[in-house]
């Protein structure tokens, strides 16, 4: 007995050992990198999972994506904390830009948000082109809206949307209008499990595995498009970036191989991402 | 016995402890010259274990005053040592705890090694020396405490009831022990509450009640005819407190 | 509960295969913890055992506030270190944030608390105990302090694996300051929240299967080696 709980010891310290080591195995300290703050949705839809490998075998710099709300990655760029910023909300963009913290806004690919919802769908909104309609019907029905609450980029897109249907939802909040405080991925989890409507973006929803009862019954409404935009942050203003390696990115990105992979990316045989030049000239 | 200026006698002048407005000890006079075994006795309460923390160094008089020869504080922690009622020992083995005080008092290497072997031979622990030291039995360790005491080469052995919680045949042993300690050289002061034990081995007695230092006589005399109403009572088994 | 079932097929799919993602990444959750644990004991255990055994004014306040701190929040933590490490704080020129180093300094604040009281009560109730022989003995609480965390060293191990249990199972503190980088800071509780975030349940399980595994693996090995030494000693 003592025999076998001692070979367990040491095959298990022994195992440790191992993965500690592993674990300890570094990085190359050559190899150039830069900071991303990029946003939870971004990351989520598996989006830059495929492109950054591929900007690395041709640009040999590898890129590190800090994935957080929006707010978040707003804040980590202003504060230098990182060399690139890839989000979502053009009205905080503007501002970025404006403050003097990053150097320009480029366009680089737009998704979409879309409605989802139970399938028995109690408001019956499935299929309306009208997404300030359905927002309506929703909210006449009180049927459980989960909102990312949050302040994301998602999160303001969604308040877009009530205004343009002239509703207020927040009186309603903790009734029929739930603000979670939560990622997009929470909250299409807490949706699954409540049963409730909610705005995602295309990506997540696609990435998504826990539908649970979910469908996807609003899209395609103009209103929806969700651009995206990179900007260098100013090394005017934070010395230190790595301004020159960032903007290698955004180069890539709006070349005409980082386009092609942009809108080669599929999910479930959909594909996610509109390459900027595809996009008609809107928000 | 350890080369050095004696630090006998011990003087206590209005010696007085209390503890917030509890007077539990004192006043007491005394002089303890340490010629031989002094034994300390009473009914619980009495203040024995007091007396003697107070006189080793590990309380502090309320008020009064206890003196010895020399006020040099090491000089006084080296000459000194005390076994209590149970032994307290370190968790590593008998041998390990010897040679831990020993240490302590600035013994090293192969003189270290050598005194630990030497009291450990004497008090019958060699043989179980390399043992872990709470895996002894309670008088086997009680016997160790006092190797460990006895290995310092102490001037004055203080201890606190040290046969209290063993059964007779390991008093036994612990007292013969005790005897030997003594006729090496070293005073001893010691509180019990095991008359035999006194009246075998004790060259003189403190009486205490109540705080207060009653009787002190050479142990012949005050076995054959106790002073004070309360020795008498007391040896009678009549005085509980 | 079709994805418990999932889940823990996953799960020996992993460690069967040994799935060299899992691997980076259980990897760095050791080393991670396994460094701010280090750290953490060679600071803690000195402070517990000093607060044990001197004895000053204000000391029952220090002990008060050394057992609140044993509640931090995780996240907390992670912000105060985050805003320290950020390019904007005291100590921005070390470039640590978003590195394992700032992981392991945020869960080093983290648990060293965690410590220092545990080992604290430890050493407090072995110098009530050894207090008075060890001060006949002619030692200073200074020289007792060594003895008393070597005597205590079978609980005091429990009080050290305490501190790795809550170090290895946190995500608060190493998701902020560590970004959960791919490949560079992404340890299995970060793993978890973000398959969980994706909806993947299935696997986020499996990796918390993974860990759970792991923690067990440790503590026995910790117990075995206990078991042999004490019949030793």
């Amino acid at each position: 007995m003592v025999g076998v709980g001692r070979a367990l010891a040491s095959v298990g310290s022994l195992l440790v050992l191992w993965l500690l080591l592993l674990g300890a195995a570094p990085l190359a300290a050559e190899t150039p990198f830069l900071t991303v703050a990029s946003t939870t949705s971004t990351e989520d839809s598996g989006l830059l999972a495929d492109l950054l490998p591929r900007f690395r075998a041709v640009s040999g710099i590898e890129v590190r994506v800090v994935a957080v709300g929006t707010g978040q990655a707003l804040r980590v760029a202003r504060a230098g904390d990182a060399d690139l910023l890839l989000v979502h909300d053009r009205p905080s963009e503007e501002a970025f830009v404006a403050e003097g913290y990053g150097i320009e806004r480029v366009s680089v690919m737009a998704n979409d948000f879309v409605v989802v919802g139970p399938t028995t769908d109690p408001a019956g909104i499935r299929g309306m082109g009208d997404v300030a309609q359905a927002f309506a019907r929703i909210a006449e029905h009180e049927a459980i809206f989960v909102s990312r609450g949050d302040d994301s980029g998602t999160h303001k897109a969604e308040l877009r949307q009530w205004r343009h249907a002239g509703i207020d939802p927040t009186p309603a909040s903790g009734t029929w209008y739930r603000e979670l405080g939560r990622g997009m991925g929470g909250t299409l989890n807490t949706a699954a499990a409540m049963q409730a409507y909610s705005l995602a973006d295309r990506g997540t929803w696609l990435a998504f595995l826990n539908r649970a009862g979910l469908d996807l019954l609003v899209e395609g409404d103009p209103r929806l498009q969700n651009p995206y935009s990179a900007i260098v942050v100013d090394p005017e203003r934070h010395p230190h970036v790595k301004a020159a390696l960032a903007q290698r990115l955004v180069d890539w990105l709006v070349s005409e191989p980082g386009q092609a992979a942009i809108g080669a990316f599929q999910v479930g045989g959909e594909r996610l991402f509109v390459p900027r030049a595809e996009l008609a000239p809107g928000p | 016995m350890t080369a050095g200026a004696s630090i006998l006698p011990l003087v206590a002048r209005g010696l007085v402890y209390q503890v917030g407005g509890d007077r539990l000890l004192g006043p007491i006079d005394f002089e303890l010259e340490g010629s031989g075994r002094t034994i300390v006795l009473g009914p619980n309460g009495a203040g024995k274990s007091l007396l003697l923390r107070l006189a080793h160094g590990l309380l502090a008089p309320s008020s009064g005053t206890l003196e010895w020869r020399t006020s040099d504080a090491a000089e006084l922690r080296r000459r000194q040592a005390m076994v209590f009622d149970r032994a307290v020992l370190l968790r590593r083995s008998a041998r390990a705890n010897v040679e831990y005080a020993l240490a302590l008092h600035g013994s090293r290497g192969a003189e270290r090694r050598a005194r630990a072997a030497h009291v450990l031979e004497r008090t019958g622990l060699a043989r179980i020396g390399d043992r872990a030291a709470r895996a002894l039995s309670a008088g086997e360790q009680q016997r160790l405490a006092l190797a460990r005491a006895w290995a310092l080469r102490p001037e004055v052995l203080f201890l606190d009831e040290p046969t209290a919680s063993l059964d007779p045949a390991a008093a036994r042993r612990v007292e013969e022990l005790i005897v030997e300690i003594g006729s090496s050289g070293t005073a001893i002061v010691m509180t019990t509450h095991d008359l035999a034990l006194a009246r075998r081995i004790g060259d003189e007695v403190l009486f205490l009640h109540l705080g207060l230092l009653k009787e002190r006589a050479p142990a012949a005399d005050f076995f054959a005819a106790p002073g004070t109403p309360e020795a008498q009572a007391f040896q009678r088994g009549e005085l509980t407190w | 509960m079709n994805e418990l079932s999932q889940a823990f097929s996953t799960a020996l799919t992993l460690l069967v295969g040994l799935d060299s993602g899992l691997l980076e990444i259980v990897g760095l959750s050791l080393r991670v913890s396994g460094t701010a644990l280090l750290l953490a004991s060679v600071v803690g255990l000195p402070i517990g055992a000093a607060l044990a055994v001197y004895r000053f004014r204000g000391r029952g306040a220090a002990v008060v506030a050394l057992n609140a701190l044993m509640g931090l929040p995780p996240v907390v933590v992670g912000l105060l270190v985050y805003l320290v490490l950020s390019r904007e704080g005291p100590l921005a020129s070390l470039a640590l944030l978003f590195t394992p180093s700032a992981m392991v300094i945020a869960q080093f604040v983290l648990i060293t608390p965690i410590v220092a009281a545990l080992s604290r009560q430890v050493v407090a109730d072995l110098w009530s105990e050894y207090e008075e022989q060890l001060r006949s003995l002619g030692a200073t609480p200074g020289r007792a302090l060594p003895t008393l965390l070597w005597d205590g060293r079978h609980s005091l191990l429990t009080t050290v694996l305490a501190g790795f249990g809550r170090a290895v199972a946190e995500v608060g503190a190493v998701i902020i300051v560590g970004g959960n980088i791919a490949h560079v800071t992404r340890v299995m509780t970060t793993a978890i929240q973000l398959e969980t975030r994706k909806g993947d349940l299935a696997l986020a399980l499996a990796l918390g299967i993974v860990l759970l595994f792991l923690s067990l693996l440790i503590n026995a090995g910790v117990s075995l080696l206990t078991r042999a030494t004490e019949r030793r000693a």
